[in-house]
């Protein structure tokens, strides 16, 4: 399909690798704040169509960014979803114009805390609105209008990126043919919550945090790490954390008898908290978490889930993994039934995984044969 | 399957509810398996086809034929479908699986105006003759698995259907009786088919 694309758009500097644009908005937020201007920083790959219609927008997931499939520049590490996005994965550039955007209130070069706040031109730290899975689906409809689409080909997204990708028909009816929501929820159950919590506790409890303002100084490296240690559990299953330590102990032949990380699955935890500190921003997790714990898409739709769904034609795809129970099936079931109610195409299954909800982002045949089949029914 | 060649890859009973099903009509495929009639339907009938099916590589295997299909187990999961949603509900080779058949049957007749049944007939006289020589639970063609691990908890025969729907009131609008993949007749089909199609309808006048 070489005659179809405009030869301008393969030059255009909107598109590419490591993006960034500030729009002047103003964004009105969910909670009554009007933010300008808003930067986006972003990724896309491969090349929009003439008549814009191949776009595929990839939402992240918490602590995820724009690289899905691109080497992460701190970390050196390929892009998150290189599994599902590439040559001859079921999003594939080569057909797709696929889009990544850093969400709003990350510290991936998206406005967020750890941007510049342009009234005081120091950090927005604390001082950053507090926003909401809906802001960030809001934010990224400014983007797709300043890259000239108007209706996604498809949105896809797990976890948090579910979330988006779920709020995305419901908020842009329009604006979506598609939508794949893979180990997610449509709301924040009070597990949900608690666990978050704990996570904010421990950075707010670390006293480098200092209400926030912590920019010109050490940040709460000690209470992030904690924060990301405690999530990092509920991401796995206990057979898979069995499976890969059991009790096994760390570089020793017996208990020290002291607390070191005596136990690989404690040096384990250790490590991925440090490393998580490298990349990412105190603040920024905070800010996410809310707007994660504040999701509730049935409550922005009158308490029916089924009616965020009444006036979109989308068709939907879910995936749980029957080992997840941080978004175990029985979420994603309740969001297929207001998808039936609402009469809306849906397709869902349950997969076989013993890696719980980290089980999206790993290898899974049987995920990508489900994707690849529902994004090419609709093309 | 003369009259039904769009539909020759498929299995014979659903080659005749494939052929019977209205053009342009919203379908349920309650035990979908792998989609087969389903895409038929769509591809040949511009049918708007929806499916539900237990099993997650089934479930895959369809989706990934561009249908829309949802995991899931008739006998839990049709009570979140809404009264008449559909033209036509299909339980094809499902109903002697159902832990509660005549509740799935039920639901069947309340989410679709219409619905055919398909199901293996238990007395088939190949059946009975493995149980009246050899004294042993039949294993055929249309019944491969043995006793332990067959999926058929609630064996059924062509009379006894009957004799159900007759209890029921409900509307028999159509029955197909299969031996192999060639029809026999209404009156002998309980000794000679090994397949029933039926179509049912609720309500008189509904």
């Amino acid at each position: 399909m070489l005659d179809t694309i405009d030869p301008d758009r393969t030059t255009d500097a909107r598109f590419g690798l490591a993006r960034r644009v500030t729009l002047p908005g103003p964004l009105r937020l969910d909670g009554g704040v009007l933010l300008s201007p808003v930067d986006i920083a972003y990724e896309t790959y491969g090349t929009l169509n003439a008549d814009a219609s191949n776009a595929v927008l990839i939402c992240h997931a918490l602590t995820g960014d724009q690289h899905v499939a691109s080497t992460h520049p701190r970390t050196g590490k390929p892009g998150w979803w290189t599994r599902m996005v590439g040559e001859g994965r079921p999003i594939d550039p080569a057909r797709h114009f696929v889009v990544c955007a850093n969400v709003l209130g990350s510290c991936m070069g998206s406005s967020g805390p750890a941007t510049i706040n342009p009234a005081t031109g120091r950090a927005w730290a604390m001082g950053f609105p507090v926003i909401t899975i809906r802001d960030m689906v809001r934010a990224q409809a400014m983007l797709l209008d300043h890259l000239g689409i108007d209706v996604l080909q498809a949105v896809v997204g797990g976890s948090m990126g579910g979330m988006q990708a779920l709020s995305w028909p419901a908020t842009f009816p329009d604006r979506v043919r598609a939508c794949v929501v893979i180990a997610s929820t449509a709301r924040h159950t009070a597990q949900n919550i608690a666990f978050h919590e704990v996570g904010r506790q421990a950075v707010m409890a670390d006293p480098n945090w200092r209400g926030g303002d912590y920019h010109d100084e050490s940040a709460p490296t000690a209470g992030l790490a904690v924060a990301r240690m405690a999530a990092h559990i509920t991401y796995l299953s206990e057979a898979g954390l069995t499976e890969k330590f059991g009790r096994r102990l760390q570089a020793r032949d017996a208990k020290s008898f002291g607390f070191d990380a005596d136990f690989q699955v404690e040096s384990y935890l250790r490590h991925q908290g440090l490393a998580f500190t490298d990349r990412f921003d105190a603040n920024s997790y905070l800010y996410i978490t809310r707007a994660m714990d504040y999701f509730d898409l049935a409550e922005e739709h009158g308490g029916l889930l089924a009616n965020a769904f009444r006036a979109t034609r989308a068709r939907f795809c879910l995936v749980s993994f029957d080992t997840d129970w941080l978004y175990p099936t029985a979420e994603s079931r309740s969001i297929v039934q207001a998808l039936n109610a609402a009469g809306a195409p849906v397709s869902f299954v349950e997969l076989s995984s013993p890696y719980g909800h980290d089980a999206f982002l790993l290898e899974a045949p049987e995920l990508n044969r489900v994707v690849d089949g529902f994004l090419r029914a609709g093309a | 399957m003369s009259t039904t060649t769009p539909q020759e890859t498929l299995r014979a009973d659903l080659g005749i509810i494939a052929h019977h099903v209205a053009r342009g009509s919203r379908v349920l495929d309650v035990g979908c398996g792998d989609g087969a009639l389903m895409a038929a339907l769509r591809d040949e009938r511009g049918v708007d086809a929806r499916g539900l099916e237990i099993d997650p590589g089934n479930v895959a295997a369809a989706v990934g034929r561009g249908l829309s299909v949802i995991q899931g187990d008739a006998d839990v999961d049709l009570q979140g479908y809404p009264d008449a949603s559909f033209d036509y509900a299909i339980l094809s080779q499902t109903l002697q699986t159902a832990r509660a058949p005549d509740l799935v049957l039920d639901h069947l007749l309340r989410i679709g105006r219409r619905a055919f049944v398909s199901f293996p007939n238990f007395a088939h006289w190949r059946v009975r003759l493995s149980l009246l020589w050899g004294g042993r639970m039949p294993v055929t063609r249309q019944l491969p698995e043995s006793w332990y691990d067959t999926p058929n908890i609630h064996h059924v025969t062509i009379d006894d259907f009957r004799a159900f729907l007759r209890q029921r009131g409900v509307i028999v609008e159509g029955a197909w009786f299969l031996s192999g993949d060639k029809q026999t007749t209404s009156a002998a089909a309980n000794l000679l088919a090994e397949h029933a199609v039926f179509l049912l309808r609720g309500e008189p006048g509904a």
